[in-house]
């Protein structure tokens, strides 16, 4: 009985703590599009993120240029690396990738700051001065986030490919003009470039809103701020991973 | 006054409508808090300043953008106004030296006189202070109880301040309430409290261990039968 009666209390405060995130996505809709501290905010959010980007996805790239030519090379088709390397990063890794270090470089950011600032109770201090917290606070960091990660995932992939590249063609001797030509013929920019950036649009806006939320909605005490900032990278990982095959199977069918 | 844990700051809650009440209705400037919209009650928490335990100052902000804040958010002033008013309030705290300063350069007596001046900033109605004097030395100490009487004396202002430091408190205050389990159990002018107050009172501004409010958690076993019985 016991046992039933905590899974019910643990549905119950799943279903309230669901309600209550989308409570605060329509506060900060209802607070309206403004830019005004946004710039701040991408230089946290977006640029310092830059250096996990770039180098991982260097390494990706790299990484994915050796696998690709050990398995194309048996067919004789190592020219074609460019293209798998370009549709992997572009239709997958670089969203998914992007958005989970994203997630654990700056969701977690977000969240422990306004955790903080919850439990420094400067969000208090703020509604008390009749400044409202949702526009000062969640909506430029919002803003920020979503458009700081469709950049990161396209530097990602960027960086990827001229790691594969250094790889394929630079180590392993692939023809320089093969790589680069049959990725130019074969990748498409509506389907492929094109859906990678939705996708990254996508998780920008549920990576960022379940930062900001978990931040806001955590216990405000040392304790709290470190299971909701947990509970970031972990939700968000997961949202990401669970999306992105909905979204795959929606956009390649 | 009262013990803590006792209900003092959850009545300044209920007072600018952060908490709502269980029953009864909290009217503030006329107005019945709970029935106002967001707008509405943002509105009136302008007339209304709280100075918190921690200072609750912007860490991101130095000393001069916390201050300015509620000026360039709440008022179409321009920014010579602003810097104009801020530095006339960072002036009457003592501050004006550290306008650059960041909260996390700052010692706690000064965050929460950059505190006191943000809270004045918007010439407030009303000005409530939670345990300003927690943690504080007793130099910082006489300042902020210097500074929180020239405020009351010198501003149409009314303050109510929330407090464990009896002698600092009633040194500047008109009149007190005491509070014991949820209920306001004694009030009057200091002179009042102190000389002619209940039991309760002399055992709170005392600090007299044992009284009404018991030196013992409720024990049903007493540690003799407890050591008795093995």
């Amino acid at each position: 009985m016991a046992r039933l009666s905590k899974l019910g209390s643990n549905v119950i405060s799943l279903f309230s703590s669901l309600g209550r995130a989308q409570v605060f996505l329509w506060h900060i809709w209802s607070a309206g599009i403004s830019f005004s501290g946004v710039v701040k905010q991408i230089y946290f959010v977006g640029v310092l993120s830059l250096p996990i980007i770039l180098v991982s996805g260097f390494f990706v790239g790299m990484v994915l240029g050796l696998q690709g030519y050990y398995t194309l090379v048996d067919f004789g088709a190592a020219d074609s690396l460019g293209v798998l390397v370009a549709l992997t990063l572009t239709r997958e890794l670089g969203p998914v990738v992007g958005a989970i270090l994203f997630a654990g470089r700056s969701g977690s950011a977000l969240t422990t700051e306004v955790g903080l600032m919850k439990a420094t109770e400067q969000l208090a201090a703020l509604e008390l001065m009749g400044i409202d917290p949702m526009r000062f606070v969640m909506r430029p960091r919002f803003i920020a986030g979503i458009i700081s990660l469709p950049f990161l995932v396209m530097m990602f992939v960027a960086v990827g490919v001229l790691g594969a590249w250094f790889v394929s063609v630079g180590l392993l001797g692939i023809d320089d003009g093969a790589f680069w030509s049959q990725m130019q013929a074969k990748v498409s920019w509506s389907n492929d470039v094109l859906n990678g950036l939705v996708k990254a649009l996508i998780f920008s806006v549920v990576v960022t809103w379940l930062a900001l939320f978990l931040g806001n909605d955590a216990i405000p005490t040392a304790e709290g701020v470190s299971g909701a900032t947990t509970a970031t990278v972990v939700y968000s990982s997961l949202w990401v991973l669970g999306l992105d095959f909905i979204l795959t199977a929606m956009m390649f069918d | 006054m009262g013990p803590s844990g006792v209900g003092k700051t959850t009545i300044l809650k209920l007072i600018t409508g952060q908490e709502k009440p269980a029953s009864g209705e909290i009217r503030v400037f006329g107005e019945n808090i709970q029935k106002l919209n967001r707008n509405k009650l943002y509105h009136l928490r302008r007339r209304i300043g709280v100075l918190f335990q921690s200072g609750a100052l912007l860490t991101d902000l130095n000393v001069f953008d916390n201050v300015a804040l509620p000026l360039r958010h709440n008022t179409k002033l321009n920014e010579r106004a602003v810097r104009d008013l801020v530095e006339m309030k960072l002036e009457a705290v003592g501050l004006l030296g550290a306008t650059s300063l960041y909260p996390r350069e700052l010692s706690g007596g000064m965050a929460r006189r950059v505190s006191l001046a943000r809270t004045l900033i918007l010439d407030p109605e009303l000005i409530m202070y939670d345990e300003p004097f927690v943690g504080q030395d007793p130099i910082t100490m006489a300042v902020l109880v210097k500074l929180m009487d020239t405020v009351s004396k010198s501003l149409p202002i009314t303050s109510i301040a929330i407090s464990h430091d009896v002698e600092e408190i009633l040194s500047i205050a008109d009149y007190g309430y005491l509070l014991s389990q949820g209920k306001a159990v004694d009030s009057g002018t200091p002179e009042k409290l102190t000389q002619q107050g209940s039991e309760y009172a002399k055992q709170f501004l005392k600090g007299i261990e044992d009284g009404p409010v018991p030196f013992h958690f409720p024990n049903e076993t007493p540690l003799k039968q407890r050591l008795l019985s093995g």
